[in-house]
């Protein structure tokens, strides 16, 4: 039985929500009404005239072959980055959780990599293949694997992808460790006296238990994706080779702060939220079915 | 940002007691650090301590992308600084804010400061000069591409290295015998689309855009998909399938590989000597940027990249003739002929560069005044005067992008040109309307 309190009047409701009203105002529908507003003009960067042009900056934008690429870019980038983030953080986790003795230390050691700044993740992860003077690309070579991420896309996209998923893992891995610690142990300990053997039982029982935390952490990772690497592919490829790394919010980021060209960055941003609401509806109406709470 | 600012006020207060109480603050932003940024700061040190009515305070603001960027955001917040350095490609945004900049020539007038345009360097003020010969900034730092030659890679490969390279013909064959002689990196570059377009159609006395490159209207189109940049770039290519030519990224990543003894040619800014020279652990070499013989007799001359400085609006009148003075002082001879010979920029007046000669710095330093008769041999054509193209960070960028198809054999040099035309066009159409 949910317990509800009931107010009377209107006053005292108001008042509560008034400060997550204000906030939600001020940093979120005052900004993105003037970005709706501005995705209609083209205005000169010094903000000194503005021509109204509609729908042009979208008009402008879906004919673009190459911005119609980035979605496919950016699908493919934030499916690999919350694939490679989310996955090595559980089963680091599961093997964290079954440690009995310098669990503190690992648990430390694992969390460490979110301290870094993305931007300079971006540049440590350069430094290692750097073309030239890396070590990894260095090591690859050895191999007889020519490692040239300046030209080739896929290598490139490989490289933005580690550099961002890297960083993530830690933050993943204190999820996933913090939900694996409230499974029940009974239920667990059941399950091994009935014969299930581990990954038995973690398929079974502890994965369909910890779901709601792998779906907040989807959730969460994919709008890290979409809006949080855009420091770490500024470093290591600004987009490139060919507008392979080209993400949407990197190419609002370069358009409007590099390109100085703020109505076709204002409309993409209009189109990034609709495409980012979208999502989140899908992700709340069909996945979160699947989530045992 | 606005931390910044508040931090920036109260700094400002703190130091207004010390500082004498008539003296008129001028601000000057610029995108230096190191020691170009010592460099500028001894400039303006010395300004000060030249006279007593002014005191111009420099800041550096990032890079150049970042310094341009401050500069806008300053100016929609009324914060603008007196004096912005805005690199080369932000030339036509600045150019068309008619109503957020003050013309040079204009503030150098009305200050009564001593200005003669005729005394630049002619490819220097061409670029920085409406087409009714009005001077809009003041050059600063110029500098221009050159080929730079690792003399000891050569011998190791087992190639002369006093063999003419004056032409890409030669330097075909060149790089064919460096190949041949074991060299795993006969030829990198910086700045692709600065040297090898943008460049290269000066040099060859090619367009790279209509309407004079830009300079006789927004209406401009870019003409970079010509057969005389086609064959280049198909040239290019072949170097790069065969491993001759290596690609290492889209700014001066190159520079690591040349200084490190590693390539034996590479084409990059002139100003790149202070770095090689501190670095490099071979004998080097610069000589003039090649050209194709079988394109030209005689090659015109290249353009310039690097920066001028662009004086804002909204300020005080009395301010600018502070800056005047102020500018005056930075293109006197004895500045530049020692910014010059410091940094392997080019001298921006005539003066200065006689004065380094007379001083027999080129003498002692061989080489340093390729870039300076590479510039100056020929009075520029229409095709060589320099660039004015609006988003042109923006398009260097797409250009990027179809360079990297040719490299990688994606695209044919004619496909890639081609498809960077029509981008760079939609874009100059954008600007042509933003800008009307």
């Amino acid at each position: 039985m949910e317990k509800r309190v009931l107010f009377k009047g209107w006053i005292l409701p108001l008042v509560l929500i008034a400060p997550q009203v204000l906030i939600s105002a001020v940093f979120f529908f005052y900004p993105a009404a003037q970005a709706i507003w501005q995705s209609l003009f083209i205005p000169d960067p010094f903000g000194l005239s503005s021509k109204f042009v509609g729908l042009g900056n979208f008009e402008f934008l879906l004919g673009d072959p190459f911005y119609r690429a980035s979605f496919v870019t950016t699908a493919v980038f934030s499916i690999l980055v919350t694939l490679c983030s989310m996955i090595p953080a559980l089963f680091l986790a599961v093997i964290a959780d079954r440690l009995i003795k310098g669990s503190g230390v690992y648990r430390t050691m694992l969390i460490w990599p979110y301290a870094v700044a993305p931007a300079v993740a971006g540049v440590l992860w350069l430094f290692m293949f750097n073309t030239r003077v890396g070590v990894v690309s260095w090591y690859l070579g050895r191999l007889g694997y020519d490692w040239n991420h300046v030209l080739n896309g896929g290598e490139a996209m490989g490289l933005v992808v580690i550099a961002s998923a890297w960083g993530r893992i830690s933050y993943n891995f204190l999820f996933f460790f913090a939900a694996l610690q409230s499974v029940p142990r009974s239920v667990i300990e059941a399950a091994a006296i009935d014969g299930a053997q581990f990954w038995r039982r973690f398929f079974t029982i502890v994965l369909p238990l910890i779901t709601p935390t792998a779906f907040f952490l989807l959730v969460v990772n994919v709008v890290y994706a979409f809006f949080e690497t855009f420091g770490v592919i500024h470093t290591i490829t600004a987009g490139g080779p060919q507008q392979s790394t080209t993400i949407l919010v990197y190419k609002v980021f370069s358009d409007g702060f590099v390109g100085q060209d703020l109505g076709s960055s204002s409309a993409q941003s209009v189109i990034l939220l609709v495409v980012v609401g979208l999502l989140t509806v899908i992700q709340f109406k069909y996945i979160e079915k699947r989530v045992h709470y | 940002m606005k931390k910044h600012m508040l931090g920036l006020a109260a700094v400002t207060l703190a130091l207004t007691p010390i500082a004498a109480a008539a003296q008129t603050e001028i601000q000057f932003w610029h995108a230096f650090t190191g020691r170009l940024g010592e460099l500028v700061a001894a400039q303006v040190d010395n300004f000060n301590a030249s006279q007593s009515d002014y005191t111009v305070v420099q800041s550096h603001k990032g890079n150049y992308s970042e310094t341009l960027n401050a500069g806008i955001a300053a100016f929609r917040a009324q914060e603008q600084p007196h004096i912005l350095m805005v690199f080369e490609v932000g030339t036509a945004t600045m150019m068309a804010a008619k109503g957020a900049i003050r013309p040079v020539y204009e503030v150098m007038a009305e200050s009564g400061a001593s200005f003669d345009p005729d005394a630049y360097i002619g490819a220097v003020k061409g670029y920085y000069t409406t087409t009714d010969g009005d001077m809009l900034s003041l050059p600063f730092n110029s500098s221009t591409p050159v080929l730079w030659v690792n003399r000891d890679a050569f011998e190791a490969a087992g190639v002369d290295p006093d063999m003419d390279l004056s032409t890409w013909e030669n330097v075909g064959e060149a790089l064919d015998a460096l190949k041949a002689g074991g060299e795993d990196c006969p030829l990198v570059t910086a700045w692709q689309s600065w040297i090898h377009l943008e460049n290269f159609s000066a040099y060859h006395n090619v367009p790279f855009a209509s309407k004079d490159n830009g300079f006789a209207g927004l209406d401009t189109e870019l003409m970079l998909n010509g057969p005389a940049q086609v064959a280049h770039l198909s040239a290019m290519q072949d170097w790069a399938k065969d491993g001759k030519f290596i690609y290492t990224g889209r700014r001066n990543e190159g520079g690591a590989n040349f200084r490190s003894g590693e390539c034996a040619l590479f084409t990059e800014s002139s100003a790149g000597y202070a770095g090689i020279k501190a670095e490099a652990e071979f004998n080097f070499e610069v000589r003039p940027l090649p050209y194709w013989k079988a394109l030209v007799d005689e090659p015109q001359n290249t353009i310039i990249g690097g920066a001028s400085l662009w004086v804002m609006s909204g300020h005080e009148s009395g301010d600018y003739k502070g800056v005047g003075e102020f500018l005056s002082y930075l293109s006197s001879t004895e500045v530049q002929a020692q910014w010059h010979q410091d940094t392997g920029y080019l001298p921006i007046t005539t003066a200065a560069g006689d004065a380094t000669r007379a001083s027999g710095f080129y003498d002692e330093n061989p080489g340093t005044d390729v870039a300076v008769i590479q510039m100056t041999a020929k009075q520029p054509t229409a095709n060589s005067k320099g660039l004015r193209l609006g988003s042109f960070d923006q398009i260097r960028g797409i250009i990027d992008e179809e360079l990297e198809a040719i490299w990688a054999g994606d695209k044919t040099a004619q496909e890639a040109m081609d498809s960077a035309k029509a981008r760079g066009d939609a874009l100059l159409r954008r600007f042509e309307a933003a800008n009307r």
